[in-house]
């Protein structure tokens, strides 16, 4: 069968939303967008662990020590399954890690601001997974077959993170004035970048187009921007907080809020590598890589003695 | 009160030593690794939390679970000196958990027989849990012990370090003893011999020598703690210090 027609059949696939599987033919550019986008994703939970992470030691009670460390567990978790995702189009965890290390790989930018106080850990939970459940559940009905599902079982997480995430700052809202002061300011300092995990605005994002047209994308950037700030806005109003716009006001005409223009030189300039913690995220990964070389290397070792002496005593 | 004091002795160690896991989570050598090492965290904490809840009760009063977790001084808290060790790398924090679980295994299995009905029943709880973190503490022994070189090499330095603070595990002090003697716990004289028997079984696996029984440290359950404690405190307590009595 010539190109032509394996991408007219794949194509009509995508169309009549049968999933595609590892096995079947790809084109090349989205079997390429597909690991970009996906060890991306792999790599932001696992990056994600580290500014809630910073948290555990410090958490203010045991149920909330509890709840946090099986918060970062999970983000371990969907990083895990990603990963696997990833790997059923052909690359090995091992050179995504290499990648992630190297600085060469990207991740969600979100993860390169830093989390000061308790409020942060609830705003991370309010916003960051808010609006990482916007990105994914629409995902769940991706195209390719592994990524959709590995998104159903990470999209019914995130949403108790979510929610765990709200409860914090309820109980915040309802605490002390400095927890109220606390509250706010993280608020302040979420707000923004949150609306940037979008990504750029769709007249500056170019493979949207294609990514919809394979239906690894449902929606544009905006329309899902769009949506988690009409939905933000009735919460924050249960948290009695103010959102750090002047400009956010409801539109009667198209039946959303309109919303300040986001600083998208900060944006990239995060992306670039300059972020507040950037740096400081890919000490610790490497550390952590580094420092486990040895273990990893000592229980390949031990497996293969274990399994040299099951033969010996098979033979 | 004594029962309360004792209560919270058993909380202290799963608090501490969980506290001490929850530095690793998201820092493990291998993805599967980190996530297994906060499983076991959880567990920990979560039998811990069940504990201060029960010592709560006991006392009375307005007294909750996280006054009693995060608001004692030092000489206040009676874990194993062993939990509140540094990290250090991956083969140490297995070695202090290993020690740790093939104790708590055999104690957990004299605490189900109480004639506390809430400590019998907290601990037939935490068995099931208890046998998997011993069964994974001891595959990472013997896998580190008999693996490279190298990892035998780190595995000996641990077993250097922190063998001197094994012996507190099996040495059951006047507070114990009262307890055993109204049925709280029984069998205490039992937990020595089946520590060192499980201990010198996986050691061996792991190729490592069997120590010297030597000079032991001891501390934890008089309250006199090692300089660690200090700045785990510092950093577990901070909130509850930093703003006392706000609800979180
Ligand atoms: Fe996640
Ligand atoms: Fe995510
Ligand atoms: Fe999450």
């Amino acid at each position: 069968m010539d190109i032509k027609s394996l991408q007219d059949r794949f194509q009509e696939k995508v169309d009549a939303e049968i999933k595609i599987e590892p096995r079947d033919w790809m084109p090349d550019d989205y079997r390429k967008t597909l690991i970009r986008q996906i060890s991306q994703h792999a790599h932001s939970e696992i990056v994600g662990m580290l500014p809630e992470g910073n948290w555990i030691t410090r958490a203010p009670s045991l149920r909330r020590k509890l709840g946090l460390l099986a918060k970062v567990q999970d983000e371990a978790g969907h990083g895990l399954y990603l990963y696997s995702a990833c790997e059923t189009l052909g690359v090995e965890r091992d050179d995504l890690f290499q990648q992630l290390n190297s600085g060469k790989a990207k991740y969600s930018s979100i993860f390169n601001y830093p989390t000061v106080t308790w409020a942060d850990i609830g705003t991370v939970g309010w916003l960051v997974d808010g609006a990482a459940i916007m990105n994914q559940v629409p995902l769940c009905r991706c195209s390719y077959g592994p990524y959709a599902r590995a998104m159903v079982r990470v999209c019914k997480e995130e949403s108790f993170h979510q929610r765990q995430g709200f409860e914090i700052l309820l109980t915040l809202s309802k605490g002390t004035e400095d927890q109220k002061a606390m509250l706010q300011d993280a608020v302040n300092r979420w707000w923004w970048p949150a609306l940037m995990m979008f990504g750029p605005n769709d007249a500056d994002s170019p493979h949207t187009a294609r990514s919809m047209n394979w239906k690894i994308k449902r929606f544009t950037n905006d329309e899902l921007r769009q949506k988690f700030v009409d939905v933000c806005v009735a919460q924050a109003e249960i948290l009695n907080v103010t959102l750090p716009d002047p400009d956010l006001k409801f539109n009667e005409e198209t039946g959303h809020y309109d919303f300040g223009a986001i600083d998208w030189d900060e944006f990239w300039a995060v992306v670039k590598g300059n972020g507040p913690c950037n740096k400081q995220r890919l000490v610790a990964r490497n550390k952590a890589h580094d420092e486990g070389a040895w273990v990893r290397e000592a229980a390949i070792a031990f497996a293969e003695k274990k399994k040299q002496r099951e033969m010996a005593v098979a033979s | 009160m004594k029962k309360f004091e004792y209560v919270l002795r058993l909380a202290d160690s799963p608090l501490i030593l969980g506290q001490r896991l929850c530095e690793w989570c998201g820092h493990g050598p291998i993805l599967e690794q980190d996530i297994a090492l906060s499983n076991i965290a959880l567990d920990l904490l979560g039998l811990s939390r069940n504990l201060f809840q029960y010592a709560a009760e006991l006392k009375g009063g307005n007294v909750t679970e996280d006054d009693l977790a995060f608001t004692r001084q030092e000489r206040e808290y009676q874990n194993f000196l062993i939990c509140e060790q540094e990290n250090g790398h991956w083969g140490k924090t297995l070695l202090r958990q290993f020690f740790f679980d093939v104790y708590q295994y055999y104690f957990l299995h004299a605490l189900k027989n109480s004639s506390d009905e809430r400590l019998a029943a907290i601990a037939l709880k935490s068995i099931k849990e208890v046998t998997y973190h011993m069964r994974y503490s001891s595959e990472w022994v013997i896998r580190l012990g008999d693996g490279t070189t190298e990892s035998h090499g780190k595995m000996l330095d641990a077993l250097e370090a922190l063998w001197p603070f094994t012996g507190e595990l099996t040495q059951f002090d006047e507070l114990d003893l009262e307890m055993e003697k109204i049925g709280v716990i029984k069998n205490l004289a039992q937990i020595p011999s089946q520590w060192t028997n499980k201990v010198i079984e996986i050691l061996g696996m792991a190729t490592l020598p069997i120590p010297e029984k030597g000079w032991m440290q001891k501390g934890g359950k008089s309250g006199v703690h090692t300089e660690a404690m200090g700045f785990i405190l510092a950093e577990m307590q901070y909130m509850q210090r930093a703003y006392p009595g706000a609800k979180w």
